[in-house]
Parts: C-alpha cells; sequence; structure tokens
C-alpha cells in the first residue's frame, strides 16, 4: 500500500527539483543546444544550396560560352563566304569589264581601219583619177585639140568606173 | 571465458551471501522487496557505508530538523528521537513510552529522503552534462559535435525530430524544453536506479504523479478551440448524446495522464522487484547451486532494464508530445481523423 500512496515530502521535492531543472536547463542548456543546431543545420542547407546555385550558373556560364562559340563559329563562316562571294564577283566583273572593252576596243579599231580604208580609197580614185587625166591629157594633147572636148569625155569615163 | 563467468557468478553469489540479513528467523523476501524499492531516511549503500540523511519535519508551523543518524543506535535499532519515532518506513510521533502514536494530523515530513537525494545526485549530473555540452555549442558554434557531445546530440536530435516534430506538429518549438527535460530526467533516474546502491526514484509514485501532472497542465494550458470543442461538443455526435460524451471526454483528459504516471511507475518498480526476487530464490533455496543460475538471470534482467530504462523514458515523452499535439492541433487536421 505504501507503495502507491505518494508521500508529500517527495512530492514536494520533486516539483520544486524538477520545476529549477526544466528551468535552468531550458534556459542554459536547451535554448542555446536547440539554436545552435538550428543554426548549423540551416548554415549547411545555405551551403548546399549555394553550391546547387554556383553549379547551376556554372553550367549556364558554360551554355552562353558555347552559344557565344557557336555563334562566333557561324559568323566566321558568313564573313568567309562572303567574302569569298565579293572576290568572286570582283574577279567576275572585272572579266566582264575588260571583255567589253577589248569588244569595245576592237570595234573602234575595225571602224578606224574601215575609215582610213575608205579615205585610203578615195585618195587612190582621186589620184588615179588625176593620174588618169593627167595621162589622157598628154595623150589627148596630141590627139585632141579642144581640151573642153577631152574633159567631158573623160569625166563620162569615170562616172562610168565604179569602185567597190 | 565461460567459466569465468560461472566462477564471477558464484563469488557474487557467496559474497552476496555473506552479507544477507538473515539474523535470526526466516528471510522475508516480501519484506526485503519492498523495502529495497521504497524511501527510506537513510542511504545504504554497503554494510558500512551509510549515509544518514537530514530529517525535516513540518509539525503544525514547526520546522524540525535533524540527522536521520538519531534514530538509530549502536545495534541499528530504532530508537525515539526528539518525540518522534521511525516505524515502518515512517516518522509517528512519538508516546512517552517511545511507541508511534496513530494520530498525525499536522505533521508533514519534507525529509531529504533516500530518493530526493538520489534525485539531487542525478539533477546535478543532468546539470553539468548539459551545461559542458551547452557551452561546447556556444563556443564553437557550427562545428561538428566533439565529445559527450556527439553523444547527446543525435538523442536531443531524435527528440525533436521523431517526438516533438512528428507529434506536435509546426507548434513543437515552445515544448522542446519539457520534453527535453522530461526525457533525459527519467532516462538517467531510471539508469540511476539501475546502479547498486541507487534510489528507486522513477518507480516511485510521487514522482511519476508530479511529472504526469505537469504534462496535464501543459496540455489543458496549450489546449485550443478545438481541442475544448472536441471535449465540449465532439463534432458528428448528436447534441443529445452530450450528457454521456461530455462526462466520458473529461475522464479521458485525466486518464491519459494517469496511465504515464501508472506505467512509469510500475514499469520501473516491476524491474527492481524481479531483480530482487531472481536474488531472493536463493536465500529461500538457502543453496550456492541457484546462486549462478540465479545470477545469470538476473544480469539477463539488468540488460533488459537498461533498455526498459531508455524505452519508458521514450515512451512517457512520446505520449506527452501526443497530447500536446492533440492539444495545439489546427481543425482542417483534426477533421482528416475523425
Amino acid at each position: 500500500m505504501e507503495l502507491v500512496t505518494p508521500g508529500i515530502g517527495l512530492i514536494f521535492w520533486q516539483t520544486v527539483t524538477f520545476l529549477i531543472v526544466l528551468f535552468l536547463l531550458g534556459k542554459f542548456a536547451w535554448k542555446p543546444i536547440m539554436k545552435a543546431l538550428h543554426d548549423r543545420e540551416s548554415s549547411i542547407e545555405n551551403a548546399l544550396s549555394a553550391a546547387e546555385k554556383a553549379k547551376l550558373e556554372m553550367q549556364a556560364l558554360k551554355a552562353d560560352n558555347e552559344k557565344l562559340l557557336a555563334e562566333a563559329r557561324l559568323e566566321r563562316d558568313r564573313i568567309l563566304k562572303e567574302a569569298t562571294e565579293a572576290g568572286n564577283s570582283i574577279v567576275e566583273t572585272a572579266r566582264e569589264k575588260a571583255n567589253e572593252e577589248g569588244a569595245r576596243m576592237l570595234a573602234q579599231a575595225r571602224e578606224a581601219i574601215e575609215n582610213e580604208k575608205r579615205a585610203a580609197i578615195t585618195e587612190v580614185k582621186n589620184m588615179a583619177a588625176a593620174l588618169s587625166v593627167d595621162i589622157a591629157e598628154r595623150i589627148l594633147k596630141r590627139e585632141l585639140n579642144d581640151p573642153r572636148a577631152q574633159q567631158a569625155l573623160v569625166q563620162e569615163y569615170i562616172s562610168g568606173v565604179t569602185l567597190n | 571465458m565461460k567459466r569465468l563467468f560461472v566462477l564471477l557468478f558464484s563469488f557474487l553469489t557467496i559474497s552476496a551471501f555473506a552479507e544477507a540479513p538473515v539474523e535470526g528467523g526466516e528471510f522475508q523476501p516480501g519484506e526485503m522487496i519492498t523495502h529495497h524499492i521504497a524511501d527510506d531516511y537513510i542511504w545504504h549503500f554497503a554494510d558500512g557505508a551509510t549515509v544518514y540523511l537530514p530529517v525535516i519535519l513540518l509539525d503544525n508551523g514547526q520546522l524540525n530538523v535533524f540527522s536521520s543518524h538519531h534514530f538509530y543506535d549502536e545495534n541499528h535499532e530504532t530508537v525515539p528521537y526528539n518525540g518522534y519515532v521511525l516505524e515502518h518506513g515512517r516518522i509517528y510521533r512519538a508516546s512517552q513510552e517511545g511507541e508511534p502514536l496513530e494520530e498525525h494530523a499536522g505533521l508533514y515530513d519534507f525529509s531529504i529522503t533516500k530518493n530526493v537525494a538520489s534525485m539531487f545526485v542525478s539533477v546535478a549530473l543532468l546539470l553539468i552534462i548539459f551545461f559542458v555540452i551547452a557551452s561546447r555549442y556556444k563556443n564553437n558554434p557550427g562545428k561538428a559535435p566533439k565529445g559527450i557531445q556527439s553523444f547527446f546530440e543525435p538523442i536531443i536530435i531524435f527528440v525533436r525530430d521523431e517526438i516533438a516534430k512528428a507529434n506536435i506538429g509546426p507548434k513543437y518549438e515552445r515544448y522542446m524544453p519539457y520534453l527535453l527535460t522530461v526525457f533525459f530526467f527519467i532516462w538517467f533516474n531510471n539508469l540511476l536506479g539501475l546502479m547498486p546502491g541507487g534510489a528507486n526514484l522513477t518507480g516511485n509514485i510521487a514522482v511519476t504523479l508530479i511529472l504526469a501532472l505537469l504534462t496535464l497542465i501543459i496540455t489543458l494550458f496549450s489546449g485550443n478551440k478545438n481541442y475544448w470543442g472536441h471535449i465540449f461538443a465532439t463534432p458528428g455526435v448528436p447534441t443529445w448524446l452530450a450528457p454521456i460524451m461530455i462526462p466520458v471526454e473529461l475522464i479521458g483528459i485525466f486518464t491519459k495522464p494517469f496511465s504515464l504516471m501508472v506505467r512509469l511507475f510500475a514499469n520501473i518498480t516491476a524491474g527492481h522487484i524481479i531483480i530482487l526476487s531472481l536474488f531472493s530464490l536463493i536465500f529461500i533455496f538457502r543453496s550456492i547451486a541457484v546462486g549462478p543460475l540465479s545470477v545469470a538471470f538476473a544480469t539477463f534482467m539488468n540488460f533488459l532494464e537498461l533498455f526498459v530504462a531508455l524505452l519508458q523514458a521514450y515512451i512517457f515523452t512520446l505520449l506527452s508530445a501526443m497530447y500536446f499535439g492533440g492539444a495545439v492541433e489546427e481543425h482542417d487536421h483534426s477533421e482528416e481523423h475523425h
């Protein structure tokens, strides 16, 4: 029976002691311990999330770099292609121009030659006419007395001759 | 190795036999066991190593403080002192002839008994250990725990995460000091009770009564609208049942801490009784041959009790946390349960 009848003394000491211990431990042990645990856990969590963030940033940077590189490569290809095209077109234009110029010069030369030829022929014609007249005059001076009749005759002959 | 154990057990048995208090007459196992698990005014570690604890009596408003040494004469027989006498582990007013008087109104016994002294030892241990640990945390913030700190840290985290957080919910923080104190108080005292010469503190109903009362008081003070609503108007129960339901729920408030009180008291006391009974077998059979067997069983029980010491601390803390959790539970959550 004594076992299940609580004694006033122990009830008193237990209450007082337990409450004091609860207060002391709560204030000077559990509070700093819980705070330290919480702080450490949050610092670990922060460190982990920071590492994760850094990793993501690194990945983003790498991806950016790769993108930049790819862009640069594309740009280079484009520039090269453009340069080749430009070169080709310059060469082409130059060739065309040269051809044109050549053709023009040829035409000019031909024209000049034609003109010269025509001039030369006219001169030859005139000279031939003058010579023929001269020769005919000399011949006819002897045979014809009337130089007017002789001139008319020569003129008639000359217009009868067609050159070319 | 096995032979060594047997030898050791026999030795222990013989020495226990030598110390056995079988002077004059039959050995009374019941009396011996009751004496061992009950409170006492002296702390008897071994023959010749006895601490006489102070007796503090409040007699009709008058305070009497003296050593319990005065109750014993040279032959360790009780004698009346100062008008009081010790009889069957209790102090009574003494008559002229030194006989205990039945009438003891106005006499209050606040003595530092064996249990109280043992509690002071455990409290000193608790304070020293956890102050040291707290200072470690303060001095090395953010560092990994070391030494004693790393032994207790997982336990503290277990109490926080598995007991408090799991059962109370988001408001667990304010119950942590109580839960941790109760856990370590019970555990330390359970273990000290298993030490040779230790007091059966957590197996004393006064101690478990106060612990259970504190849990009840905290539960009642943290009860929110839902908690009281559940008691006075249980959801889903017709109103005409209220005359039955309200008393049942009110009784329920008190049966919870009552079970806490009895569970801890009974478990610890039962363990002590079993171990003491096993030892008593030796004296009942009056045979050394029973000794090794008895000691082997008692050793096994002691290991079991080491586990029970932790288990009961855990159960008390867990159930307290569950009661707090029930008191602070939010409405939508409670709907899921019922």
